[in-house]
């Protein structure tokens, strides 16, 4: 564990140098388009970038995770309609592209309501669809974790006496986050690489700053240094979910 | 005193009737023993007792308490509150454990009767000690469920099941999940239980034990009781057909 994050600082280093340096060697100049100076005040640039992904990336967590606890609940609810309706976003939330959910709840209240479109609500609509598309697979996540706690665990905390939210909360719930946890690392680590979809609402992260700047300088680095951020990123959360991973694990100990 | 009464319960899955009409009662300081071929409804009847199923007619009470009645021929439950507190009288020990994953077997032990009876933690972690110990578990307590043999879980298990203080415990084949040589360890427990005038009721197919240990025998098949009397006359002399084929079966 300690030695993976190590190598992953190495290996991120040595690119960092490598890049600069191998243009130089390849007879990049000093100054302009290419040169050393140009390369950092294109990470200084595509650095509000980053800020923006991250914050797109942490805030569509916070949301959709208890968003998708939600859903979840409502999937599996004893009144009929509820669970309909719950089956029905979490299938249309995946069935449909991101992107146009993106767009649908961008431009939605601008065809509705006539209400002018603002580069706040740019932000907002970002958060607010990736929170819902995420809540979704977060929710059946969720359902796959429940279902994998046996029966047997509700009989013996029925027996001993405990209530309905004490059985979910003390028994069912930390068994289902350990069992659930490789796929929300999965699902969050396709988050961090989604959070470039933004740019279909022309929402300025990462992604869509490097791709201006590639644009403006014709030089393909910037997107390379994305991409970098982007490995660097999922790097960090897989490291980190694995240390959560092994604290969980109750079978390891 | 009456620990447990059964009347004319009847259970149905679907179409398929897997108790018809059975009645049987425990007194207290009992040890009751189980028997029948598979499939003839032994685990249902303790999943009735213990109202993991709804039994759909008969009647059922713990100490002279009624938790379902009959009414017109069907099952009534008595009301959540009323239940809540019978359910104090019983155990269960599973025949798979059903452990806790994510608990020491200290914590298997005592949340329950900390979080649901609301008792003293003090006082249930050194009640909790002493029945770890008396199962000869006692120096596992930190250890998580998987870190166990499958006999030391299943001696968890009654520890848990002990920690609530339970008049009546049952059991539902404690060692149909174990190696041979495991198996003895937990019998060594019941025994140790049965001398300590545990009330029990155990579904079996460990004859000998049943015999040695044993008060009364009650022999099912297909849905019904067809013999019940003290071991020796049902095991070694027992008057029905079927017990006899079943016992030759095993003997075999
Ligand atoms: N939840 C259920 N749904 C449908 N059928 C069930 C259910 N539980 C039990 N049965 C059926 O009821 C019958 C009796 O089952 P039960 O488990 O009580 O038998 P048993 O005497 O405990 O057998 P064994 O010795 O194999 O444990 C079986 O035919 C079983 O398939
Ligand atoms: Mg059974």
């Amino acid at each position: 564990m300690k030695k993976q994050s190590k190598s992953i600082i190495a290996a991120a280093v040595l690119i960092g140098l490598l890049i600069p340096s191998t243009m130089t060697a390849c007879g990049f100049e000093n100054t302009g388009t290419g040169s050393l100076g140009w390369f950092f005040d294109v990470i200084v640039q595509l650095s509000a970038g980053m800020w923006a992904s991250l914050e797109l990336f942490f805030l569509t967590l916070i949301f959709s995770m208890p968003l998708g606890l939600l859903v979840c609940f409502m999937r599996r609810s004893r009144i009929k309609i509820v669970g309909i309706i719950a089956t029905i976003y979490i299938s249309i939330m995946r069935g449909t592209p991101l992107m146009l959910q993106l767009l649908v709840v961008y431009f939605g209240p601008y065809f509705l309501f006539k209400t002018p479109l603002s580069t706040e609500y740019r932000f907002y609509a970002a958060i607010i669809g990736f929170s819902l598309n995420y809540a979704a697979y977060f929710a059946e996540i969720y359902r796959s974790g429940i279902q994998s706690v046996p029966q047997g665990q509700y009989e013996a905390a029925k027996v001993l006496g405990y209530t309905h939210s004490q059985t979910f909360m003390k028994i069912i719930f930390p068994q289902m986050i350990r069992n659930i946890l490789p796929a929300v690392t999965n699902e969050i680590i396709t988050l961090v690489k989604d959070t470039s979809l933004a740019f279909a609402i022309a929402f300025v992260e990462m992604f869509t700053l490097a791709k201006q700047i590639s644009a403006a300088d014709s030089n393909i680095m910037p997107l390379f240094v994305a991409g970098l951020f982007y490995y660097i990123f999922n790097a960090v959360v897989s490291s980190t979910m694995r240390i959560i991973e092994n604290k969980l694990d109750y079978t390891k100990r | 005193m009456k620990l447990l009464e059964i009347n004319n319960i009847k259970k149905s899955f679907g179409d398929l009737e897997v108790l018809k009409d059975i009645s049987v009662s425990v007194e207290e300081g009992e040890v009751v023993s189980i028997l029948g071929p598979s499939g003839s409804g032994k685990s249902t009847l303790l999943r009735c007792a213990t109202m993991l199923e709804t039994m759909d007619a008969g009647t059922l009470s713990y100490c002279g308490e009624e938790a379902v009645r009959d009414v017109d021929g069907r099952s009534v439950y008595a009301s959540k509150h009323d239940i809540k507190r019978i359910m104090n009288y019983f155990g269960l020990v599973f025949q798979n454990f059903n452990l806790f994953p994510h608990y020491t077997v200290m914590k298997n032990v005592t949340d329950a009767p900390i979080h649901t009876q609301k008792r003293d933690k003090a006082e249930v972690e050194q009640e909790a000690k002493a029945l770890l110990d008396q199962m000869g578990i006692g120096d596992k307590l930190d250890y998580y469920p998987c870190q166990l043999s499958g006999g030391q879980q299943q001696r968890v298990a009654i520890a848990r099941a002990l920690a609530m203080n339970p008049k009546i415990l049952f059991f539902d084949e404690p060692t149909s999940a174990l190696d041979p040589e495991l198996t003895s360890e937990i019998l060594k427990v019941l025994r140790l239980l049965a001398s300590e005038k545990m009330t029990m009721v155990i579904v079996t197919h460990e004859i000998e034990f049943a015999r040695n240990v044993s008060d009364r025998v009650v022999f099912m098949d297909d849905g019904y009781i067809v013999e019940q009397g003290r071991p020796e006359d049902v095991i070694d002399n027992p008057e029905n057909e079927r017990v006899k084929a079943f016992l030759n079966k095993l003997s075999k």
